[in-house]
């Protein structure tokens, strides 16, 4: 009973920032200046636009999370065969750019893209406003969160499987492929979790990397626009947050189930 | 190593420090001996980014006891949404012609009273027809700063004249050119490249402009605001859709940049001020207003900002080679062409519906 009470704040917590803001944002989508009014929310649900948006959105976000695996496995696999003093300092520098903002290491991003790559590879222009300019910076946004849950599943990883697994005649290729692999699927899936979620909702980077061209906007970009028209679209806006949401919430519904096949 | 860390470090500061003092202060007295009360209490200002001299805050800070906060915004829409929301503080702001129209009609905002502003009779007559327009008799707002709308462009990439918004859709330029990202500008280059009405009423030529403008997307490097100025002086674009002020900047940094209204015709612009009906210091703000106007810190304010100032006094007291200028002063020849935008009234709801299809790449 008297450890229960220390949950109290966090319930409170909880509740006025948690709960309360997802009512307002359903309160906005299905009320017209108070009033109820559904007309805008099934407007904005039957508009296709919005849901090939999402679907690009979810696009993009697959090839972030992909490039981030591809990069993030042997970044971890190397790491957590290295000293532990090494490893550790490695993967500090790994978090040392995320002690700084992520709009400023965006803009930083913007200097490297327009001044310094094309001055290396001698062209005029520049390489922002391209869509493997918006994908380098996702990635790179995102590649911690791949590389640590990853690490920190592989490091614990038991050594005497790997040498048993050479005991009994496997090699190298075989001995990942059906020891090492299987046993950091949680590892995958936790940082697929990490990747995949917050690259869906993505909206800095296409403006700041991709120079606001409508051409790399994304799903957070057509919500940012309806609450910020001149007369904003209340009911709009909080219709697609609520797509966005549910969306949300199903993708890591459905990492939750790999996550427990793989513990059973 | 940590010499060559410690010199890089030493040389930053010293060119800082150039940066700072190679600004030689300018007269800062007031034209007419102008003298002000104490007023006291807090002023809040809503201005665009770098739209005013800084040193013109404190300068009314000391001589007035009141204590400015001053806030910056990039649209105009943003700017109405911050005037219309309950809790709005601002005691002046600072928007353009067709949102104050908006404002006027919406009684949003207070009558000036002019024998609080002597400073009113510094602005131009020439300007003032302007004004009139959407702002009769500038009975609710005194104009600020104003310019044209045109292309900006590198006379090393681009070779043929510049006359015609056409140059902005040319393939040519293909990932060289730059869109201003703002509702009423963008869907106003369209416009008149068909050759409509930058206030017209037709659904049908707004459609138009709009699908136009998204056959335009793939010949972009980009869409945007204070940023362009940037690509720009660093050679890294071709042509891009500017305002006068930050095109003579510009051209002021990069001299291969030239500026152009084009024959079609282009939107002259101004951003007035205004007292919001919700100000609280309205003391204070016709104190502010008055002393912007002054003919020698108004002209020091010009030279800050760089946009063209409606202050006669301010003109009389600026270099030649600037009051020269065509972007700073445009001709009457081309002010003919320019059009003031209008409120739309309820009709704006074509126009944002139009920008959201445009930047989800929507149209029919």
């Amino acid at each position: 009973m008297k450890r229960r009470a220390f949950a109290y704040p966090y319930i409170v917590w909880m509740i006025l920032f948690i709960a309360v803001p997802m009512l307002f944002i359903f309160y906005y989508a299905v009320t017209i200046s108070g009033k109820l009014d559904l007309s805008v929310f099934w407007d904005t649900l039957k508009n296709p636009v919005n849901w090939k948006l999402l679907l690009d959105s979810i696009v993009m976000s697959l090839k972030t999370t992909g490039i981030c695996l591809l990069l993030g496995y042997p970044i971890a696999y190397i790491l957590s065969n290295m000293k532990k003093s090494v490893a550790g300092f490695i993967s500090v520098l790994f978090f040392v750019p995320m002690w700084m903002n992520f709009v400023l290491r965006t803009y930083a991003w913007q200097a490297i893209l327009n001044y310094v790559l094309p001055s290396i590879f001698g062209s005029k222009g520049t390489f922002t406003g391209t869509e493997w300019a918006v994908l380098l910076v996702l990635v790179y946004d995102y590649l911690p969160f791949m590389v640590l849950p990853l690490y920190n599943t592989l490091s614990k990883l038991d050594k005497s499987l790997l040498e048993a697994s050479r005991d009994l005649g496997a090699n190298g290729v075989q001995t990942f492929g059906r020891v090492i692999l299987p046993l950091s699927v949680p590892g995958i899936v936790s940082g697929i979790t990490m990747v995949f979620i917050p690259a869906i909702t993505a909206f800095t980077v296409p403006v700041m990397i991709g120079n606001g061209n409508p051409d790399f906007f994304l799903y957070g970009n057509i919500i940012e626009i309806a609450f910020k028209q001149p007369t904003p679209n209340y009911a709009g806006g909080s219709t697609l947050s609520i797509i966005l949401l549910i969306s949300v919430f199903v993708s890591s519904l459905i990492m939750n189930r790999f996550d427990k096949e793989q513990i059973q | 190593m940590k010499k060559i860390i410690a010199l890089v470090l030493a040389s930053v500061m010293l060119l800082a420090f150039a940066a700072c003092s190679s600004r030689e202060k300018g007269d800062y007295s007031f034209a007419d001996g102008d003298q002000y009360e104490e007023i006291g209490g807090e002023l809040n200002i809503l201005n665009w980014g770098e739209y005013i001299d800084p040193e013109l805050i404190t300068l009314f800070e000391n001589e007035t006891g009141v204590k400015v906060n001053y806030s910056e915004l990039t649209s105009n829409e943003e700017m109405l949404i911050k005037l219309r929301s309950a809790d709005c503080i601002y005691d002046l702001c600072f928007p353009s012609d067709y949102i104050i129209e908006q404002l006027i009609a919406e009684d949003m905002v207070l009558p000036l009273d002019y024998s609080k502003i002597p400073n009113a009779k510094n602005i131009s007559e020439r300007m003032k027809e302007f004004t009139n327009v959407f702002d009769p008799g500038a009975k609710y707002s005194l104009p600020y700063m104003w310019g044209t709308v045109g292309i900006l462009y590198n006379t090393t990439m681009v070779d043929e004249e510049v006359d015609s918004w056409d140059i902005l859709w040319d393939e040519k330029y293909t990932g060289q050119i730059w869109q201003y990202d703002s509702v009423r500008d963008a869907i106003a280059v369209s416009l008149l490249r068909l050759g409509y009405d930058i206030n017209t009423r037709n659904e049908a030529e707004v459609e138009e402009a709009k699908d136009e403008l998204i056959k335009q997307i793939p010949l972009l490097q980009g869409k945007g605001t204070d940023n362009i100025r940037d690509f720009m002086i660093n050679d890294k674009a071709a042509l891009a859709v500017l305002y006068s002020g930050d095109a003579l900047y510009c051209c002021d940094e990069n001299e291969n940049l030239a500026y152009a209204v084009p024959k079609e015709g282009s939107n002259v612009w101004f951003d007035n001020v205004v007292i919001p009906k919700t100000a609280k210091n309205v003391e204070a703000a016709h104190a502010f207003i008055n002393f912007i106007n002054d003919a020698n810190l108004a002209a020091r304010n010009t030279e800050f900002i760089y946009y063209s100032t409606p202050n006669q006094g301010a003109i009389d007291r600026l270099d030649a080679e600037l009051v020269e200028d065509e972007i700073f002063n445009p001709s009457d020849e081309v002010l003919s062409r320019c059009s003031v935008f209008h409120d739309l009234g309820s009709f704006a709801e074509v126009f944002n519906k139009a920008w959201i299809e445009y930047n989800t790449r929507s149209g029919k």
